[in-house]
């Protein structure tokens, strides 16, 4: 299976780099509660208060071929 | 019996207990001194026959009679491979949180039998010299996006996941056609869509998702199977059960039970009274050869095939409805004739012009 990207960034998630620090979505570990997390604050749910955090996947667009 | 003609030894296929006996044809030039068997337009318009048994919305069965396994053979790998079909090739994935990875799901969209019908697309471009570009004239695109979310209405002592969230099974029916450019006029007969609404492609849990967009082309099912119109197609020769010496009655329900059922009968006589066995449906055999495996049968009876009687069995699995497939492998077949003929000609005008 072959899966090629060819650099044009179809919509997919292309965050600036250093300019300002966006605020991160991440998904708890323990109950899947979407948290937005700034750079400095403390990592924990505030659903559940776990202290482990998911990164979510990138909405780069990915091809491949149906076979 | 359905043949037309009472068969002749010539076309009829031996079966014994251990091996099959007269199996090639030998109805060729050459092979019978003092015989013309060149090929003949006129005979064959005569001997050739196809007959419709059954149909029904998925499958066909037909029978096609007095033509050559090459031919009848010709037709059946053609309609598995060379019968054009639409089916999705590219899948251009943004998002898939699922369970399945991305590589996956794309198989499984590809093997989604849809509903285009192939006449309208054109081919994309195999040519080296001729850039593949996807138009809306060689290209359909679908879309899958689907979230799953618990549903608020359930019942807190529900288990079935069906019930406890929504979209909690990925299906066929989820793809959405997105018309380009005139197609949603040229397609506007029949909606595009999957032949099978039911198809589960993913399964998912709350929170997980799938975005993605797919572009269907036209190929053939030489390429990959996904293009293939049909789920089967195949085709028997027609059984012949010949009886050389009366069954004796009281061995004659075992000698209907030989077969598969519908295929021979115990009737009365009405002269004497006593059982004997009638051949009702040949067609129907399976050929187990059970019959062989008797002693008191040995010499009673003979088993063949008709050679040249084909029982075709289509299921179509794609946009042709099954009476439609043999016509179009024919058309499929006539133009790589004409491709040969053309090519043939062309190295004739060749070579006149180079002596």
């Amino acid at each position: 299976m072959s899966h090629q990207n060819d650099g044009t960034h179809y919509g997919g998630y292309n965050a600036p780099a250093h300019e300002s620090k966006p605020d991160m979505e991440y998904i708890c570990a323990d109950c899947g509660a979407n948290n937005t997390l700034k750079s400095r604050d403390l990592i924990r749910c505030r659903e559940c208060g776990h202290r482990i955090m998911y990164k979510k996947r990138t909405r780069r667009m990915v091809q491949f071929e149906a076979r | 019996m359905p043949s037309a003609a009472p068969p002749s030894d010539r076309n009829l296929v031996g079966v014994h207990k251990e091996y099959v006996s007269n199996v090639s044809s030998t109805d060729y030039p050459g092979h019978y001194p003092g015989e013309d068997h060149s090929w003949d337009l006129g005979l064959f318009n005569e001997r050739c026959r196809v007959q419709v048994q059954r149909l029904s919305q998925r499958s066909i069965e037909f029978d096609l009679v007095g033509v050559d396994a090459s031919v009848a053979n010709a037709l059946r790998r053609v309609i598995i491979a060379e019968v054009p079909t639409v089916a999705i090739e590219q899948v251009y994935v943004w998002n898939n949180t699922s369970v399945i990875v991305d590589e996956v799901l794309s198989h499984r969209l590809g093997l989604v039998p849809l509903n285009v019908d192939p006449r309208l697309l054109e081919f994309r471009s195999t040519d080296p010299d001729v850039p593949d570009i996807p138009t809306d004239q060689n290209t359909m695109v679908f879309r899958l996006n689907v979230r799953c979310e618990r549903n608020p209405a359930a019942r807190r002592d529900e288990t079935d996941p069906e019930v406890l969230y929504r979209n909690s099974n990925v299906l066929a029916s989820h793809i959405t056609w997105v018309p380009q450019v005139e197609q949603a006029t040229t397609f506007a007969k029949l909606t595009p869509a999957s032949t099978k609404p039911n198809i589960v492609l993913a399964k998912l849990r709350p929170g997980q998702e799938i975005e993605l967009e797919m572009h269907a082309t036209k190929n053939i099912g030489m390429e990959h199977a996904k293009w293939s119109p049909v789920a089967t197609a195949s085709y028997r020769l027609l059984p012949l059960i010949i009886l050389k010496a009366p069954i004796p009655p009281h061995l004659c329900r075992k000698f209907a039970k030989c077969f598969a059922p519908g295929v021979v009968e115990v009737v009365k006589n009405s002269r004497t009274g006593q059982d004997e066995v009638k051949i009702v449906n040949p067609r129907k055999d399976t050929v187990s050869r059970e019959v062989l495996r008797h002693e008191e049968f040995e010499g009673l009876v003979e088993l063949k095939r008709q050679r040249d009687f084909f029982i075709f069995n289509i299921e179509s699995e794609g946009p042709y409805s099954p009476e439609e497939l043999l016509p179009e492998a024919i058309t499929t077949i006539r133009n790589k004739i004409k491709v040969i003929r053309d090519a043939a000609q062309k190295l004739v005008v060749d070579m006149t012009i180079d002596t």
